[in-house]
């Protein structure tokens, strides 16, 4: 038997897309009209106090503006741009190169599918595909493959939420989705968290 | 010998007060009695290399750094993302202090006051545990103003990434510190001259760090008598792909790979055999089943033609095709490369269409060499080594496999309809 993998790598999003040359490049937004929810300033503020270049909160404050947001909107670039006193378009330069950063609208739950050689040597192709099948075309979900998640030890698998969980097998997926939508601890027995070390001798 | 693995899974090891009873912080105590210098010969004298992927000194990195008070930065690499390795997101979730022990004394000999840990945004439940076990190591004064009386004061920053695999690259790594894209930079001036914000800057990888209080706490001559005489020490292995027990477990360098495929990880399962095997993550070039006696170790593999890389083994049975393999391999550098580099930028992604050329009917035995010579042309052409990281597994499997491929583009020519 042969078993084949498909193609299920992730491409650059947007890559392909083109700009708006027509459009003015935008300023700094002007903090007397840029509305910025306080929680969100408080946390972008508080990252930029823990570098030397308070640009180096850039990531920090686009994960959190995305937590806001649900993704990373113009306007939640904007917000952060107000806060951090840049740009939007180095902002959105930032938030392009990105796995992590969403820079389409998405579902609430991230449903982050290893597609890499370790999971796909073991399965993931189909588990994707399945996991695909099964949410549809729900809004609350965002499926995605990815790259190497760095949990090759429970290969297949996937993070939902950060939350890592395998091996799965293509069986687990409505259990999977059940929890996911149901906004519960997702396959409390498969969680990575709750996994021993491989290593026998290491034991305590 | 275990050493970082010593009872790992030991519960609340990820706590001060698990890890202080069990002897924790007592290599901190020892080092700062000590001048940076005596730590630093320590660490020479432990000859450790890093275990990130590049394998170099890691008492000769520090040493490079330039003596003086300018501002000068430390940094903990942990965008563990090379395909097959999942080592450090063990020792950091099992055992956090571990790794800032080992920060607070390299900082100590180095003679930062700033650091950072890098960890890659999608090791979501490790850096939790990381910001939580600073929280205990600043409240006991490990990480602080006058750090122990000893004079030497350190801040230390969790940082999360977003999702680049060139994050990993050190030069990438600074710039997205930095609040920029990951692209990198042009070396020289090496992170030891100019890193972060332009400081000289020691980068090392999570292994590497948390290695460094059993250093202080065995001797650096005593650390080197384990391993080989050029790969001294125990070493994590991640183990993944077609193997019966999949997960990381801690050698001692040099030996043999078998002994690691087979006899820790089980290795294939029921009536397969080791097709081929990535001895050091998705990067390096390929082994086949013929190779399995080789000593796991930096110059051993080196000898092989390939590398130890950060000691992920990626096993393969004879049930995958070899074009498969090549595909993953190159659509994840095609997906991965940051674009700065044309060879790089072009060469992954023609690569991945040449395969495609193969799988599809479409290509002559030419395309063969067309491709060969595209990964030749990739290496040593591009600012870092992502682009040589396709390319040299990529052109392994061709060497390696090349009747294969021939095969390959035959059946699957003579399978379209219309030739």
């Amino acid at each position: 038997m042969v078993a084949r993998m498909s193609d299920t790598s992730p491409r650059v999003r947007g890559w392909d897309a083109a700009s708006d040359l027509e459009k003015d490049p935008a300023v700094v937004p002007n903090p007397a009209t840029t509305s910025v929810p306080a929680e969100l300033r408080a946390r972008i503020e508080e990252a930029m106090t823990r570098y030397p270049d308070p640009r180096s909160a850039a990531i920090p404050a686009l994960h959190a503006a995305q937590e806001v947001h649900g993704w990373c909107s113009p306007e939640a670039i904007e917000q952060v741009a107000c806060v951090m006193a840049l740009t939007p378009a180095y902002l959105d330069s930032v938030a392009t190169f990105y796995d992590m950063l969403e820079t389409t609208p998405v579902g609430r739950h991230s449903v982050y599918v290893c597609t890499n050689i370790s999971c796909s040597l073991r399965g993931a192709d189909a588990l994707y595909e399945a996991i695909r099948a099964a949410a549809g075309e729900d809004p609350e979900l965002n499926v995605r493959s990815f790259e190497c998640l760095g949990a090759c030890d429970i290969a297949p698998m996937a993070s939902i939420d950060g939350v890592y969980v395998g091996p799965l097998t293509t069986d687990d997926v409505p259990q999977l989705l059940k929890d996911i939508r149901a906004g519960q601890d997702v396959l409390p027995e498969k969680q990575l968290a709750r996994r021993p070390c491989a290593d026998p001798k290491a034991i305590g | 010998m275990k050493l970082l693995f010593d009872r790992i899974d030991e519960p609340g090891l990820c706590t001060r007060e698990v890890y202080e009873r069990r002897g924790g912080y007592e290599s901190l105590r020892r080092a700062l009695a000590l001048t940076p210098d005596e730590v630093l010969k320590q660490l020479e004298a432990s000859g450790l290399r890093g275990r990130g992927g590049a394998g170099f000194q890691m008492g000769k990195k520090v040493s490079f750094l330039p003596q003086g008070s300018m501002d000068k930065y430390l940094v903990c690499n942990a965008d563990e993302s090379e395909p097959g390795t999942f080592k450090d997101r063990e020792l950091m979730q099992k055992s956090p202090h571990m790794l800032i022990e080992g920060i607070v004394i390299a900082s100590y000999a180095a003679g930062t006051n700033r650091a950072f840990i890098y960890i890659r945004g999608e090791y979501v439940l490790q850096a939790d545990i990381l910001d939580a076990a600073l929280v205990e190591a600043r409240a006991a004064g490990y990480v602080s103003e006058d750090i122990l009386g000893s004079g030497h004061s350190l801040s230390l920053v969790v940082h999360r990434g977003a999702g680049a695999y060139i994050c990993g690259e050190e030069t990438g790594l600074l710039d997205s510190l930095e609040g920029k894209r990951g692209n990198p930079r042009l070396k020289p001036p090496f992170p030891a001259n100019q890193g972060l914000y332009q400081g000289p800057t020691l980068i090392n990888n999570v292994e590497t760090l948390s290695t460094v209080p059993t250093i202080i706490r065995m001797g650096g001559a005593e650390y080197a008598k384990l391993g080989v005489e050029t790969s001294t020490g125990t070493k994590l292995v991640s183990v993944s792909g077609h193997v019966q027990r999949p997960g990381n477990y801690e050698i001692e360098l040099g030996i043999p790979s078998r002994e690691i495929i087979y006899g820790l990880a089980g290795g294939p399962p029921e009536g397969r055999e080791v097709k081929c095997w990535f001895p050091g993550g998705s990067s390096s070039p390929v082994l086949t089943g013929e190779d399995l006696d080789i000593p796991y170790d930096f110059d051993s593999l080196a000898k092989a033609g390939t590398m130890l890389g950060s000691g992920a083994i990626i096993v393969v049975d004879d049930s995958t095709p070899i074009l498969d393999v090549a595909l993953k391999v190159a659509k994840f550098y095609r997906h991965e490369s940051c674009g700065k580099c044309t060879p790089c930028r072009e060469g992954t992604n023609w690569t991945v269409k040449m395969l495609e050329r193969i799988d599809a009917g479409e290509a002559t035995p030419m395309d063969i060499e067309i491709m060969t010579s595209v990964q030749e042309h990739i290496i040593g052409n591009c600012l870092c080594v992502l682009g040589d990281a396709m390319a040299m597994p990529i052109g392994s499997m061709i060497a390696k496999f090349r009747e294969e491929f021939e095969e390959h583009i035959e059946t699957a020519r003579s399978a379209l309809s219309y030739v």
